[in-house]
């Protein structure tokens, strides 16, 4: 039995050998089938990672409250979708914020952001108008560089005082002292009175490329709006979260006025980061198996080249099927013999397409993370045994056709064949 | 007797047309025979020596080989009665290409439920056959008459009860084929049965018994009168 295995390897190996080019060339599909499963699996993951990585970065104890209802449980709140929904108000941050209300929040933080060009002097540039209210510091682990963070009573009084995010400070000020100086956003005038501690993208939000300004005067001065864009708020411990979540949603249901407890008709959506990660991962992962699912295709193309290829050998070699059956081959040893030769094929294209794969993931992480990217390199032994699985089925489904064909040959006829 | 044949006819069918290749043949060959089987070119000898060789199927009629009703075998069966019983030798030779000459006489063991001393078993015929020098050329490098002395010694290595030669020394010149005949003879003459098939009187009269085979049916079945002996020098020891 294995001498049998052994001898059929062998002739099977010598049959490829003898045709380099075009077992190379037939190879070459399965290879860039292989390879492409393998870097979209891998690039997939390091994506991953790093997206996920940023969010984790906000903290897990962070709870969202956007405006808006959605449609389902999990899925995003109509907000997202750029439609302005105005029912989240200043009001219902501060309510919020109350111990009576929800009693394991540590501190809430309500936004409402634009865009605006601020300018200095001769100096002008283009950045993200941040109206929050105090909290930002507590919630968002904000630290100041320089100067101070605005207060509550700056907050409610309309005061026109400003904080710039550490691009910000460098493209208008240089080297200069920015504390006390003047700007100008829409021919209003803010005082600096703090700069801060550069912090890099944090959930994709360049922390450094904004400034802040108090809700209440971006909200009158700037945007011209009442509503909120959102509220994050910062749970006392983990175990709180989902506690909290019911929490705020009763205390917003009673101040809206939504009987309904089901949540149906909520014109707000509570998250958790948990969630939200939750959430990221399941958007991620379709996005990297619907990858592979393309890249699995050239698999099938590749497949179907074999299968080509396979049968152009069994007709080439007719006399050679003929030859061995006349010498005593059953019409297993003939098919065995077609099947390991489009099994190896597949398998060593498999294997060429799982290392050059590797290679191109590796090269692009290294890059990635040359580009200063938390980008890690993944190469999941999934990924490889899909691959080497995937390949070596390509190869016995587009085999078995030819394999068949040929070990059905009558001996007499293809000895007879020309 | 090793091969018993009764009314055997064979037609070839196809959508259009029935083409009645042999309308009844029956003989008798004997282990130590050394037949011939002549005929013109479409006179059915050849379609008869795949069916003697078991790689084709009677229409109708008894065949025995070795005393065993050949005709209700499975592909399968016929095919491990090939291996273990049955040389054969082409006109064309039918060596694999790229493949050494050893590893062409091995291949009929590598097909054979003994598979013990492959090496060893083909090395030997193939010194018998004068080609224990050539053992490791490729079969693109040696001569026609080498070619059919590797293609004996893969009759010869599973030690078959009975060998085909179909037109042996069709692809050769006289002197290459003069040594082939000398082997089948040496190779008789030490017991072996041989079945000859040629389309010329001068080579089917090395053999003992001649079988004449015309339009499909046998007219003339006798023994060799003068027979003609090959001699070139000692090459089957």
């Amino acid at each position: 039995m294995f001498n049998t295995i052994t001898q059929s390897i062998h002739t099977s190996l010598a049959a490829l050998l003898a045709n380099k080019g075009r077992s190379f060339l037939t190879m070459l599909g399965i290879v860039i089938g292989v390879g492409a499963v393998i870097v979209i699996m891998a690039v997939g993951a390091g994506a991953q990672s790093l997206i996920l990585a940023q969010v984790k970065s906000l903290g897990t104890n962070i709870i969202g409250v956007m405006p808006g209802g959605s449609a389902e449980e999990e899925g995003p709140p109509v907000s997202m979708m750029g439609i302005s929904i105005t029912t989240l108000t200043y009001d219902d941050a501060m309510a919020l914020k109350e111990k009576k209300n929800v009693p394991n929040l540590i501190d809430v933080v309500a936004y409402t952001k634009g865009v605006g060009t601020v300018s200095w002097g001769a100096h002008s540039y283009d950045t993200n108008l941040s109206g929050c209210s105090v909290g930002f510091t507590t919630v968002e682990d904000g630290e100041l560089d320089q100067g101070r963070f605005f207060t509550k009573e700056e907050e409610r009084n309309l005061s026109r005082v400003i904080v710039l995010g550490f691009t910000v400070y460098n493209e208008l000020f240089g080297e200069s002292e920015a504390i006390g100086q003047r700007v100008k956003i829409k021919k209003h005038t803010f005082s600096v009175i703090g700069v801060m501690k550069e912090r890099g993208t944090v959930a994709f939000q360049d922390y450094d490329d904004q400034v802040f300004i108090p809700i209440m005067t971006m909200q009158k001065l700037i945007a011209g709006v009442n509503h909120l864009g959102l509220i994050r708020a910062k749970v006392d411990h983990e175990d709180n979260i989902n506690q909290v979540l019911m929490d705020v949603k009763l205390t917003l249901r009673e101040r809206h006025d939504i009987i309904d407890s089901s949540g149906k008709n909520d014109d707000f959506t509570v998250r958790s980061g948990a969630q939200a990660l939750d959430m990221i991962t399941t958007v991620t992962n379709a996005l990297k198996y619907f990858l592979a699912a393309m890249a699995a295709l050239s698999l099938l193309v590749g497949g179907i080249g074999i299968m080509n290829i396979m049968l152009v050998a069994v007709t080439e070699r007719t006399r050679e099927i003929g030859l061995r059956k006349a010498l005593g081959a059953r019409t297993a040893n003939i098919m065995n013999q077609f099947l390991l030769e489009s099994v190896a094929v597949t398998l060593l294209g498999g294997i060429i397409g799982i290392i050059g794969g590797g290679i191109i993931s590796f090269l692009i992480a290294a890059g990635a993370k040359f580009m200063g990217y938390d980008w890690a390199f993944i190469l999941s032994i999934q990924s490889i045994l899909l691959a080497v699985g995937v390949s070596s089925i390509v190869g016995i489904i587009f085999g078995l056709y030819p394999a068949r064909k040929a070990s059905k040959l009558e001996p007499v006829e293809a000895l007879r064949y020309e | 007797m090793l091969i018993n044949i009764k009314d055997l006819k064979k037609q070839f069918e196809n959508e259009k047309l029935v083409t009645k290749v042999l309308h009844g043949l029956s003989f008798v060959i004997n282990e130590g025979e050394f037949v011939a089987i002549m005929g013109p070119s479409g006179s059915g000898k050849s379609t008869l020596m795949h069916i003697m060789g078991l790689l084709d199927r009677a229409s109708e009629g008894k065949y025995e080989f070795a005393d065993r009703d050949v005709t209700t075998m499975s592909d399968n069966e016929l095919a491990d009665l090939r291996n273990s019983k049955i040389g054969f030798v082409f006109q064309s030779f039918n060596l694999l290409a790229r493949t050494t000459v050893l590893d062409n006489v091995k291949l009929p063991l590598t097909y054979a439920k003994d598979k013990k001393n492959i090496d060893d078993r083909a090395r030997r015929v193939l010194e018998d056959v004068g080609l224990g020098h050539r053992l490791d050329y490729f079969t693109n490098q040696i001569s026609g008459g080498e070619k059919q002395r590797v293609a004996i010694a893969r009759a010869l290595v599973n030690n078959p009860s009975i060998i085909f030669a179909d037109e042996p020394t069709g692809n050769l010149d006289s002197k290459s084929g003069i040594q082939i005949m000398e082997i089948l003879q040496k190779l008789n003459e030490v017991g072996n049965t041989i079945i000859l098939v040629t389309h010329e009187i001068y080579t089917a009269e090395h053999a003992k018994r001649v079988i004449n085979v015309r339009d499909g049916l046998i007219v003339e079945d006798r023994p060799v009168k003068n027979r003609r002996l090959a001699h070139d020098g000692d090459l089957l020891k």
